[in-house]
């Protein structure tokens, strides 16, 4: 029973981080049609940046977060200024290689700052044990996980629903031509949409790095915003929650109870299996070009 | 004043369907053939490993440029099709005892196959749901190479026999030497064949489905069928660089076949050229160097400037994506292109076209 209940609470935070780091993904593909081979990298820059601002600098923690989110924004902006703006209207194949190299260098700006060993961190959030069913006990910073990533993710939604920008964000990825005849600047919204998944990216390998470690591994666990992002939906932001979790779940049990290396490609079986049968996804629109 | 080419006049059919057409061609073919046969003379044992390992890349990059440059496919499952090669035929080599001709040649059927197989989702997908789902392969081959214990000998990786051929031994003190004409030959092949592919209908076939699938099926191509050929010989060159690699090193380990395997190869494709053999070369030769030449830059300076050498892994990554990055956005036709322009800017001197 405490395995069940551990290995659930692990499976759900880790879920919850990946539908933050998807989410940036499904903005940046919504909007802009990239696909962002980088969001690992812009999880473990988030980590980087707070430990740096909050550690290296001495600031508070609540100032650290904003610095952090300070310079998401500016990233994302300037990456989609100097890179991918060039690049509108070229061939996938190129799009795809520009953000792959991008990732590259973004790791090896990492590495040359900070070297490959896990720097240390001192818990941002409690680590202690509770006792969630009688016999029971996981440590509280994996359930405040799931409630930070909820409460970002709300309003995430809220933001998208209700306010000025983001109804212009859903406007511009339902229909570009149409959004700049009403008057929408397309080019504020992809800046904007890049600079928002280096946001949620941000919080993501935040909340990663306090649960696991900050090190350049965070990078490689952005890979599974791919199983996460084609089993909810390219273009679907609800698809990512219930992408995180069902991948974040998969991948504990299957640990828990099985291979804990199975269970690093358990999601790329999942992927392939999707990929054959339901290309678009739980949530996508089946608009998915076959051939 | 001199006269200046206008263009290249063909007066038989003959002449047209030749790979080279002007004495200038022709010189710098020569010129080509010179360095080719003087370069293992002129190099030492170091240099002579690296051109070695340029020439395996140049294959993989000519197989990747088949599938990824000439039919618009987009795989990031390279590494995988490596491993599948270089363990097939590793195998057969060491265990089954087959000569070394014929074991690669089984390598490359073999990883032909399985190119076809995993081509197979690209029947239905496109473009970036293509690239997912080659990923997803990659990472699932490499899980099964470390694995399967099958594939090492014992806990250590497996280990290759020094290549014979027949009678034929490779020495110990002549061991690049030996193995430069080996892959020299191989390389050679591969690209010779991938040039006359294209000039088939088959390699045209391919070229077709690229620039717009639907037109192609209206001209009588076979979509399915080019597509799925295309993986297969594509993946065939790969497994031939995969087994060359295998005997070259003597071991096979899955760590030599992770993802940034097939990133290294994209990208040396996007730096030479999509869709050009000669860029496909240009960007192994780039890219094998570059790492290369840092290291030795570094370390000229390295005594005065300890800050540089301590950091000279991060460097390289560093300057490879700012290579991809750089390359994409400021010629995306690659070094091939580079070539064409500044053949051009001499022909037509001193006029600008």
């Amino acid at each position: 029973m405490n395995t069940f209940v551990n290995l659930t609470v692990y499976g759900l935070s880790d879920g919850a981080i990946l539908a933050l780091a998807a989410l940036g993904f499904v903005l940046i593909y919504k909007a802009t049609g990239v696909i962002n081979f980088a969001q690992g990298e812009f999880l473990m820059i988030g980590a980087y940046v707070v430990y740096s601002s909050f550690v290296v600098f001495g600031l508070p923690l609540t100032v650290a977060v904003v610095v952090g989110v300070l310079f998401a924004i500016v990233l994302g902006v300037l990456i989609e200024r100097l890179v991918l703006r060039p690049l509108v209207g070229e061939n996938a194949i190129s799009v795809i290689m520009v953000t792959i190299g991008l990732a590259a260098l973004l790791r090896a700006v990492v590495q040359m700052i900070f070297g490959t060993k896990a720097v240390s961190q001192p818990p941002l959030l409690p680590r202690n044990a509770i006792q969630l069913l009688p016999g029971t006990s996981v440590p509280i910073s994996r359930l405040l996980v799931i409630v930070i990533a909820a409460v970002v993710l709300t309003a995430f939604t809220v933001f998208f629903r209700r306010s000025r920008h983001g109804i212009a964000m859903r406007a511009v990825a339902d229909d570009q031509q149409a959004a700049l005849t009403m008057g929408i600047s397309v080019r504020r919204i992809f800046a904007m949409s890049w600079a928002l998944a280096a946001v949620s990216a941000l919080v993501g390998g935040l909340l990663l790095g306090d649960v696991s470690e900050v090190s350049q591994r965070l990078a490689t666990f952005g890979l599974y915003v791919f199983p996460v992002v084609i089993l909810g939906g390219l273009d679907s932001v609800p698809g990512t929650i219930v992408g995180g979790l069902v991948i974040g779940l998969l991948t504990q049990y299957v640990s828990g109870y099985y291979d804990a290396g199975l269970a690093t490609i358990v999601p790329y079986l999942l992927l392939i299996a999707i990929l054959m049968v339901r290309p678009y996804g739980l949530f996508g629109e089946t608009r998915i070009e076959r051939v | 004043m001199a006269a200046t080419a206008t263009g290249i006049y063909h007066r038989s059919y003959q002449r047209e369907m030749a790979l080279r057409h002007t004495r200038a061609e022709y010189l710098r073919l020569a010129l080509l053939v010179t360095a080719l046969l003087a370069t293992p003379y002129v190099l030492d044992r170091y240099w002579l490993s690296i051109v070695n390992t340029i020439l395996i890349a140049v294959i993989g990059a000519v197989g990747l440029n088949i599938l990824v440059g000439f039919t618009g496919q987009i795989s990031l499952g390279q590494g995988g099709f490596l491993a599948v090669g270089a363990f097939t035929s590793a195998l057969l080599y060491e265990r089954a005892a087959l000569p070394m001709p014929v074991s690669v040649l089984c390598a490359v059927l073999l990883t032909a196959g399985a190119g076809a197989l995993f081509g197979l989702p690209a029947l239905r997908l496109k473009g970036l749901y293509l690239a997912i789902a080659t990923l997803a392969s990659q990472e699932i081959i490499v899980f099964i190479a470390r694995r399967w214990t099958f594939l090492r000998d014992g806990s250590a990786p497996l280990s290759v026999e020094r290549l014979h051929i027949g009678g034929y031994q490779i020495t110990r003190e002549y061991f690049e030497f030996q193995w430069y004409w080996v892959l020299l030959g191989c390389a050679v092949l591969a690209v010779l064949g991938a040039r006359n592919l294209f000039r088939s209908g088959l390699g045209r076939a391919f070229m077709a489905v690229r620039d717009q699938d639907i037109a192609a099926s209206a001209i009588g191509v076979n979509v399915t069928r080019a597509k799925v050929t295309a993986f297969a010989v594509s993946s065939g060159f790969v497994g031939l660089a995969g087994a060359l690699s295998a005997h070259y090193t003597e071991t096979v380990t899955w760590e030599s076949f992770t993802l940034e395997v097939s990133i290294l190869y994209l990208a040396m494709i996007i730096v030479g050229g999509l869709g050009s053999i000669a860029g496909a070369c240009y960007g192994a030769v780039f890219m094998m160097l570059v790492p290369v030449l840092l290291n030795e830059s570094i370390g000229a300076v390295g005594d005065s400037l300890p800050f540089l050498s301590g950091r000279l892994p991060a460097i390289e990554n560093a300057v490879f994506g700012l290579v991809i990055i750089l390359f994409l956005l400021l010629e995306p036709r690659g070094l091939d292109r580079i070539w064409q322009r500044m053949k051009d800017y001499l022909r037509f001197w001193p006029f600008r076209y």
